[in-house]
Formats: C-alpha cells, structure tokens, sequence
C-alpha cells in the first residue's frame, strides 16, 4: 500500500451525488422526472466563480478522472495525466468539476438505476439520451454548483463533442471550447464499427433483449466482444506493431504443431474485453454508442457547421493526432475549418503521435505543451 | 520589431482582421492585437512555433501553405500578410493569388535577391550569395524561390495584382535615397502592399 499520492496528483477524491427532481424533457420527448448525477471536483472555485471547468468523458468514461479514491487504487482517474496541479488543467488554478453522464452506469441515473414508475431497473426501457441531453443536464449540474459560466468545456473523442455542442446551446456559460480528436459527426465506417459491437452485445444470450437484470444474468461475453471491436479502432497499426508485433504468448508456429498457437495481442484483447465486461453496463455501452451516432452538430443547421458555429461566442482550441484513424485530423480540420469560416477564434495543433485515437489519454510532450499553452491562456481570461 | 514588420504595420487598420502566413511565435499578432485591435489569426508549419504562439495568445493554425489554402473563404480578411516567407514556399504565384482571393489586400516582403551584394557575389565570385541577410548555404536552405523587385514587379503586372504602395529596406549604413531611388540595386528587402 502507498502512504501518499504523487505530489503531481490532485490526491485522494471522493465522488458526490447531485440529485436533480426537476424534471428532464429528452430530445427523445420522453421525460425523466427526476435522475442523479455522479462527479467530482478538483480545486478550488475562486470567489468570482469563474475558474471552473468542465470535463466531457468520452464512450466509456465517468466522473472519476482524476487522483485516487484510495490509496490501494492502482490506477488514478481516466485523465490524470493532464489534470493535476502543474498539468495542463491545473487545479492550483482552476476548479475542475467531472461528472458521469446521464445513462452511465458509474453512480449517475441510467439503464442500470431502479425506474421509480416500476420499482424495477430500467433496463432497455431507460430512455435513448442524446448529446444535448447531456449537455442540457451538465448545465443543470452547472446551476447546482453555482456556476453561471464555464472558464473551459473539455472534452476528448465523445467528450470533444459534448463540447462543440456546448459552445452552440449556451454561448453566454462558456468561454473557452477545447476539442480533442473529435470530428463533427461519425463517418459511415464510424457507425458500421457501432454497429458491429452493439450486434456482439445483443446476440449473446444472456442478453434478454436488455432486460438480463431481472434474469439475474450478464451478457459479459457480447459486451467484451464489443469492448474489443472498440479497443481496436482506439490504436493505430503502428502502435499494436510496437508494443505485440507477432510476438507468441504460447505454442509455437513451428511445423508438426498441431495445438494453436496464441499472439500477444490475442491475449491482450481478451484481458480488456473481460476487464471491461466486469465494469460496465452493456445497456449503457448501447445507449452511448448511440448517442454518439446520432451525434450531428449541423442537424439544425441546413448540415451546414459553419452556420452551427455562428451561434459560438466562445474561443477554440482544436487538437488531433497523426495516426489517429477514428477522428483523424481531417475530421479535425472540418471543425477548424467551419470556425474559421464562421470567424470565431481558432487555434489547431496536429500532434505527431504513434499511439492512435488513445493519445488524447496519453502524456505526448508535444501535445502537453500545446494543452498547457492555451490553458494559461484560459487562465489569464478567468 | 524586425524592420520589414515595423515597416507594415502602418499599413494595417485598427480592428481589421488579419491573416498572417508564417506567422512564426505570432510576435507580429500580438503587436497588432495590442496597439491596433486587429483581430488576428497565424499559420505556420513549424511545430515549435505553434505553442509559442499559442502562450502568447495568438489564435494559430497548424498548416502547410504548400497544401493550398483553400479552407479560407474568399475575402474572408481585410489583410493577408506573407512577411519574408514568399521565397520560401513552392508555387509563389498561387500563393499570392490565393492572398488576394481570401483578403481585400495582401502586404508581401521577401529578400531582394537583386541586391548589388547578391550581383557581386554571383557575378564576380560565381557563387551563390551567403550573408548576415541570407545566411544559409545553397544546399540547405528554406528559401527556393529567389526573386528580385523586377522579377516581383513583373509577376503582378503579368497576374493583374495592382501595387499599391512600395517600401524597401535598404542597409542601414547608407543613405536610405540609394535604397529608394534604386530599389533593385539597394533594397535588401522589398515590402508591397498589393490588391486586386
């Protein structure tokens, strides 16, 4: 056991509950009545309570994104390495506020929660929640803490669009948009990869149909399956080059064998899959996939994000990867390229990165030092 | 400030919207910003470059002028400035074409590669120029197309670029008359505000 947490970490944190009973109308129409949202914080929020920052998690995240919740932890939280005092979002400077979003299944309300109608878990009934949903509830989250205006809305992947679509519903409660390796909306090939691990998720049999709670059942098996799918699209060639290549974790390739041989990345892929399948809801896996398809900053606006981004007051910061195959830059400079358009200010770093969609997570000099740069930037405007 | 910058500056209007192509650690932009409110927005290539800007508070894209600039709308800014960066890029003439489509004008500076320094050595040495000004050796440089204030001055006439108003710097230990009077002979740098 450690006796203390790095001195760059924001240390021990302790999740809240924000209970909201103010009822939520969805984008869907239905409404949820009343729903809890998870966070943390980190920091201090100043007395003009104009250094607070929000965090946007991405498909599989949640509020716990940075320290430890306790010294046993062995990892910190999801993004410790950019949020921490001295890190690009220093919480010496600003207050830090990360949350699990409507329809996780980290502490917020979701598929897994009891639905107050039924006395039962909600299950596959839990309502479709899109982005702005989110938003929608990030801003009541805002008003419960007081906050009137975000110095920064962050967000990497998923959590770069919550962003986006921020700076266009409430231009006047955020001053600062940073968006990473995100993309305006998913290509068809984005979609397809949706596709395919929703499909893992509902063949297997312990599935139900969504209601495997009250079968007392896990679809653990389609869920790692789906995780897998996903944690390919996260890496780059290169970067499953260098760190599995062909390596052999047992049997041999050698003639006269006749047991299969097993590669290093076979197994690897396996150890996230069952990892993730233990710790996440495969109704929430489904709900955010979703979200994320129907994900469309220029819906409501003729496809046209020039026009989206003329509802922005707010200044940017875009940042892709070169090997990232997700979102890859391109997808980045349609966003840069929209802003600039629609003469909001801009600023863009294309980071060389061997490590795929996963370097927004990861501690790229380069890519802290751009992140750093503007946040001191952020800072002096708060 | 460097001299062809402080030169140009006078040519830019307060709250106007500038673009600046090799805007380097966006020193230019912030001066713009602080003395004459212009909304300002840098390009450059050069990794380093982009978080010096950025500390600044420079708004900066990441971008190869080499690849086009076609994402800027047409007449998008007042002024495109290209400042010491027209003989360093691959097609100078789609370049200055495309300053003109994305700005009501365009402020160009480059070295004059006609100066009589440059003359003497190629001329009389037969070798290609090396000085303070132009300090790198022919086999490794950024610069690739050279040109001189004629050469310049016939590329506008031929592509209908109006000039509007010529600057030059000439070396500081002469009489600035020489530099003015004889441009392509005097000027190490020549500065043009051009429109179309």
């Amino acid at each position: 056991m450690n006796t203390s947490a790095p001195d760059d970490s924001v240390g021990i944190v302790t999740p809240l509950l924000a209970r909201f009973d103010e009822p939520l109308l969805l984008s869907c129409g239905r409404e949820l009545s009343s729903y809890e949202l998870a966070y943390e914080t980190y920091g201090e929020l100043n007395a003009r309570r104009n250094n607070a920052i929000l965090i946007c998690h991405a498909l599989s995240g949640h509020h716990h994104a940075a320290g430890y919740h306790s010294l046993d932890d062995k990892k910190p939280g999801w993004w410790d390495e950019c949020i921490g005092p001295g890190k690009p979002i220093d919480t010496k400077r600003f207050f830090v506020v990360s949350l699990n979003n409507l329809g996780g299944c980290h502490g917020s309300t979701g598929p897994s929660s009891i639905n107050p109608g039924t006395g039962q878990p909600w299950g596959p009934d839990f309502p479709p929640v899109r982005t702005r949903d989110w938003v929608l509830s990030q801003a009541r989250l805002a008003d419960y803490l007081g906050i009137d205006c975000w110095a920064a809305v962050i967000g990497g992947s998923l959590g770069g669009m919550q962003a986006m679509r921020w700076s266009i519903e409430y231009p006047e409660r955020i001053k600062h948009c940073v968006v990473i390796a995100a993309a305006l909306k998913l290509s068809a090939q984005n979609l397809a990869f949706n596709e395919v691990a929703r499909q893992a998720i509902e063949s297997d049999p312990d599935f139900f149909s969504g209601s495997y709670q009250s079968h007392a059942s896990v679809p653990a098996r389609g869920l790692a399956l789906a995780r897998m799918i996903g944690h390919i699209t996260y890496l780059s060639d290169n970067a499953m080059a260098n760190k599995f290549g062909r390596d052999l974790r047992s049997g041999s390739l050698g003639r006269g064998e006749e047991a299969p041989a097993e590669f290093q990345v076979q197994s690897y892929l396996r150890h996230q899959g069952s990892q993730f399948s233990g710790n996440f809801d495969a109704n929430t896996y489904i709900l955010m996939t979703r979200a994320l398809d129907y994900f469309d900053l220029t819906l409501d606006h003729n496809n046209d994000p020039v026009s989206a981004f003329r509802n922005a007051s707010c200044s940017f910061l875009v940042i892709s990867f070169s090997t990232d195959w997700r979102f890859s830059p391109q997808r980045s400079r349609e966003i840069v390229d929209a802003l600039i358009a629609a003469d909001r200010p801009v600023s863009y770093a294309e980071i060389e990165a061997n490590e795929g969609h996963d370097a927004f997570l990861l501690p790229i000099p380069r890519y802290l030092d751009v992140f750093n740069a503007y946040m001191q930037r952020v800072g002096r405007d708060s | 400030m460097r001299l062809d910058l402080s030169h140009i500056q006078r040519w830019i209007e307060p709250h106007s919207r500038v673009l600046d192509l090799g805007c380097g650690d966006g020193e230019f932009l912030q001066i713009l910003r602080d003395q004459r409110q212009v909304r300002g927005l840098g390009l450059d290539i050069d990794r380093h470059y982009i978080s010096a800007a950025i500390a600044r508070g420079i708004d900066v894209i990441e971008q190869d002028m080499d690849k086009g600039l076609a994402n800027f709308p047409d007449q998008s800014f007042d002024t495109v400035v290209l400042a010491l960066a027209l003989q360093a890029v691959n097609y100078p003439d789609r370049v200055l074409e495309e300053m003109l489509r994305i700005g009501r004008e365009g402020i160009v500076t480059f070295p004059n590669f006609g100066h009589w320094r440059c003359r003497l050595m190629l001329g009389i040495q037969g070798t290609m120029p090396v000085s303070s000004f132009m300090p790198h050796t022919w086999y490794n440089t950024p610069n690739i197309h050279f040109c001189t204030v004629k050469d310049f001055e016939k590329l506008c006439l031929d592509r209908g670029i109006r000039i509007l108003e010529r600057n030059v710097v000439g070396n500081t230990n002469r009489p600035p008359m020489l530099s003015t009077r004889w441009p392509n002979l005097f000027a190490t740098t020549a500065i043009y505000r051009i429109t179309r």
